[in-house]
């Protein structure tokens, strides 16, 4: 039973404060008036609307399809009618708006016909694109596109599965009651990422501090026809990371700028193994999640929750209080706050976090960083964020790439611990948003001057034809003159003269070729960021949402001086 | 858009805080072997330290509050003022913190950016200025039998009317000092260490101080204050230095022991040297900043023109603290481990 465990670098013990919701029951959260349903709640292309204003749905229909490998459906979660396909404000740390499709329900809740799917039967690839049309994405946070990461591509097989039971960031306990209450579920998810990825070794991580989830896995594994290794895994934020939930299993990285398939081993939340267990054995689309409801309410607890719901009703349900502060989608370390609280419920959200000024006191003014390398010892990703810090607070960016920024993962334990009270991680999103924005610029650039430098190569190849064609033409003339003429010495010398001009001049064509081209390799080479190419999806996301962001602080750079000129 | 929207209860103020208590046992311990004079001392060092600090963050239009709450200037002040010797004149305490606050400190901008340690520089600039007045030690009470009273020891800093024969009674050259001057006449360490002075390890007195400077140190060790490292390598560089020296020639080398217990080398082993803004950041680079700290220290209290090597020593890598950070990056979560590449 007992394994070796790894214990990966850094990591925080902040406060748990999981009793407050892990001992209620689940409760499902009624059907509310409106659906707000956002089409992109993954990584990856948004979904694509396939219903109009004015149309009814039936729960469970398809109303955004997937966009592409990287994509994922959205659904409608109760029946009823389609008031608007519009942008709406999305629960997004940029507080931007995004297409979303509104249905009033109709309190019927009347499901479109449904069955369960024979998975072993199908062949993988459908399989995966019914995965996908279900709307299937990973619910720990990140919210990829599950089909995506149930192929095991070219090796055919990824000898190692493990399913995500960490939940370490503070409050959340989402993950803990649906393995206390749906362990079985789970692990009949488990049952068929094995059959899709040909896994192995299948091993459930989950955090000490969750002594009855552990039991429950341990009980429904038991019962399997596999075997499937439930591991007790030390306390320590972020443990739940997938990267370090391999490292602590495992003992190995995934190398920097892969993924964890290139090295035999793919990662699931448990979640996401409960929905996929629901999408296959019962045919239900991804329209529901359980969510955490915490912080400052009078009754902490999880909820079964439709997609699309608005938080709002849930903070009420839970009983709000006066006196709140905000509202973090996510725990305290990694969540996001909203914009304001009647943003839908999306398949990302794990929690609700209310805050109040007890729970969660503004932190002191920030002083100046002393070096003291608490960050740096408490860095999952091994990285020196006091450094860091320094290259992005003085625009140093080059540096700052150099010192590996990219491999930071957001955790926030340099900023929990730092004596200082910098806000670290402000600044790495920051720098990592003005490296992606000159990138693209550059791009652009770059682009311009090679069409520049390819017109210019163009001209002078044809000045170079057109003197080539001359020359030839004059050779011709000369050795007409002298195949006309009487002497044929100078003809002979003047055709020895022609040959190597014209050999020459093709020579010097194709040294000016190589040459350029030599040219446009060594500019895409300087150009060529490091640890920007090979993106991810996620990474591409990451952009895009970083894009948003941009767009907002410069908005609110211009705000001040706008009331300034109104004053 | 702050995340993490939590935070341990960690602080600026708490370290420091820390810092000063760790330093206790060491001021008590000084006002038991030497006399109260160190409190007078200790006080004018304060007051200057912070007057500056206010002054220059005016000046800078910084606001004062929360740097003086830091308590990095009271810090600096402490650690110089238990450099320099108990009865060292008032204008030398207030030209050394003033040299230690304004200069290395402010005007490199302040908390977290200055190069070098600021209490090390206001005991180089002294004792490069005013090597006389940096050898009023009193000495130990064991060994003179006489104490000046607090208001005595405040009366000879403050440069009043103190009857000579008293003041001579009481002032001695340290230990260190008279192991140069024993070896500077030939003497072999041996003979120098039979004289009354030294006692079981280092100097009578002195050896006590540095035990006392060596507890706080080891309680902030043990609360992870300071790095493990710095002290370690520190104190190792000296150990294997006069190991190596006393080896070769005992009689002309002071053992390894005599060094670890002079109260310089236990102040900079865990307070000074463990200074993080001006020292090395990487866990390898500390070890090499503590490392050369020791070395250079033996290596200038054996062959340097100065009473003690330590502040130099600590001056000049944090000098190269920077460039051994360049040099030193540990590798990261996911890189290929030196040597031996990524597990496939
Ligand atoms: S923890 Fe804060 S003060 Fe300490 S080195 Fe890191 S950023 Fe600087
Ligand atoms: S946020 Fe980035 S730099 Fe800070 S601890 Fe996490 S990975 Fe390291």
């Amino acid at each position: 039973m007992s394994r070796e465990l790894f214990r990966f670098k850094g990591g925080v013990h902040p406060p748990e404060h999981k009793a407050e919701s892990n001992s209620r029951p689940i409760h499902a959260a009624p059907l509310p008036k409106q659906l707000v349903i956002p089409l992109r709640q993954h990584i990856g292309n948004p979904a694509k609307p396939v219903v109009n204003v004015g149309e009814r749905v039936l729960k469970g229909q398809l109303i955004g399809a997937a966009d592409g490998t990287i994509s994922a459906a959205v659904h409608a979660s109760s029946s009823g009618t389609v008031v608007a396909i519009e942008p709406r404000t999305v629960p997004h740390a940029s507080g931007l708006p995004d297409t979303c499709i509104v249905i009033d329900t109709d309190g019927r809740d009347e499901w479109i016909a449904h069955e369960p799917l024979d998975y072993r039967a199908l062949p993988a690839t459908d399989l995966r694109m019914k995965l996908r049309d279900m709307g299937l994405a990973g619910l720990g946070g990140a919210v990829f596109p599950s089909a995506v990461k149930l192929d095991p591509g070219p090796a055919q097989a990824c000898p190692t599965l493990i399913l995500n039971g960490g939940e370490c960031e503070p409050w959340i306990t989402c993950d803990d009651v649906l393995m206390r209450h749906h362990a079985d579920e789970i692990l009949q998810g488990a049952a068929i990422m094995r059959h899709l990825l040909g896994s192995t070794e299948i091993l459930v991580g989950i955090e000490a501090n969750k002594p009855e989830a552990i039991a429950a896995m341990e009980a429904a594994a038991a019962n399997l026809d596999f075997t499937v290794e439930v591991v007790a895994v030390p306390s320590i934020y972020p443990g739940g990371g997938a990267k370090q939930m391999i490292e602590t299993l495992t003992g190995r990285q995934v190398p920097s700028g892969k993924l964890s398939t290139d090295i035999g081993i793919q990662v699931f939340n448990v979640g996401t193994a409960y929905a996929l267990a629901r999408a296959v054995h019962h045919g239900e689309p991804m329209i529901s999640r359980l969510v955490t409801v915490t912080g400052h309410v009078l009754r902490p607890q999880n909820f079964e929750v439709l997609i699309g719901t608005p938080m709002q009703t849930l903070i009420e349900l839970a009983g709000d209080r006066d006196g709140t502060t905000g509202i973090l989608m996510g725990g305290p370390m990694m969540g996001v706050p909203m914009p304001n609280p009647g943003v839908p419920v999306v398949k990302a959200t794990n929690c609700i976090l209310v805050q109040s000024r007890e729970l969660f006191p503004p932190l002191p003014k920030p002083l100046p960083c002393i070096r003291c390398t608490r960050c740096a010892d408490a860095c999952p990703a091994e990285l020196q964020p006091q450094e860091l810090f320094r290259f992005a607070k003085a625009g140093d960016f080059g540096r700052a790439q150099e010192y590996h920024l990219f491999d930071c993962i957001e955790c926030g334990c340099c900023s929990y611990v730092c004596p200082s009270h910098l806000p670290l991680v402000d600044f790495y999103r920051y720098a990592k948003s003005e490296i992606w924005a000159r990138e693209r610029d550059k791009r652009a650039a770059d682009l311009a001057r090679e069409r520049h430098e390819f017109r210019l190569f163009r001209q002078e190849r044809e000045k170079a034809e057109k003197a080539a064609k001359l020359a030839a033409k004059a050779a011709a003339k000369r050795a007409e003159l002298a195949e006309g003429g009487a002497r044929p010495e100078p003809a002979g010398a003047a055709q020895a003269d022609g040959a190597p001009a014209e050999a020459s001049d093709a020579d010097a064509k194709k040294a000016l070729i190589a040459a350029a081209l030599a040219r446009a390799q060594a500019k895409k080479a300087d150009a060529a960021p490091k640890n920007v190419d090979r993106l991810t999806p996620e990474q591409q996301r990451e952009i895009e949402e970083i894009e948003a962001r941009r767009a907002k602080i410069r908005e609110l750079a211009r705000k001040p001086l706008a009331t300034e000129e109104d004053a | 858009m702050t995340s993490p929207t939590l935070h341990g209860n960690d602080s600026v103020t708490r370290i420091m805080a820390w810092v000063l208590a760790a330093l206790v046992p060491g001021v008590v311990a000084y006002v038991w072997l030497f006399g109260p004079g160190i409190l007078v001392t200790l006080a004018i060092a304060t007051a200057t330290a912070v007057a500056a600090e206010a002054a220059m963050l005016k000046a800078r239009g910084y606001p004062a509050k929360p740097f003086l709450l830091d308590l990095s200037a009271v810090v600096t002040a402490w650690l110089l003022a238990l450099s320099l010797p108990a009865l060292a004149p008032w204008w030398l305490i207030v030209v050394g913190t003033l040299a230690a606050i304004v200069v290395a400190k402010q005007l490199y901008g302040g908390l977290g950016q200055n190069i070098f340690n600021p209490a090390m520089v206001g005991y180089a600039v002294l004792i490069v200025s005013f090597p006389a007045q940096m050898t009023h030690w009193p000495g130990p009470l064991e060994l003179t039998h006489a104490q000046l009273t607090l208001a005595q020891s405040a009366a000879v800093i403050f440069g009043g009317e103190v009857p000579r024969a008293t003041l001579d009674a009481v002032t001695m050259a340290t230990p260190l000092d008279t192991l140069r001057t024993g070896l500077l006449q030939q003497f072999t360490v041996d003979e120098v260490m039979r004289q009354p002075v030294f006692g079981r390890f280092g100097g009578v007195g002195f050896e006590w101080l540095a035990f006392a400077f060596w507890l706080g140190g080891l309680v902030l060790w043990a609360r992870r204050i300071i790095d493990w490292r710095v002290p370690m390598a520190f104190l190792l560089g000296i150990w294997l230095a006069a190991g190596l020296l006393h080896f070769y020639d005992a009689g002309r080398f002071g053992s390894p022991w005599f060094h670890f217990f002079t109260p310089s080398v236990a102040l900079a082993a865990f307070f000074i040297a463990t200074d993080p803004v001006s020292g090395a950041t990487t866990p390898r680079g500390k070890l090499i900043f503590g490392f050369g700290a020791g070395v250079l220290t033996i290596a200038i209290r054996t062959w340097g023109g100065f009473p003690d090597g330590v502040a130099f020593a600590i001056l000049l890598m944090n000098l190269a603290a920077p460039l051994i950070d360049q040099y030193t990056q540990p590798r990261v979560y996911g890189e290929a481990r030196a040597g031996k590449e990524t597990r496939p």
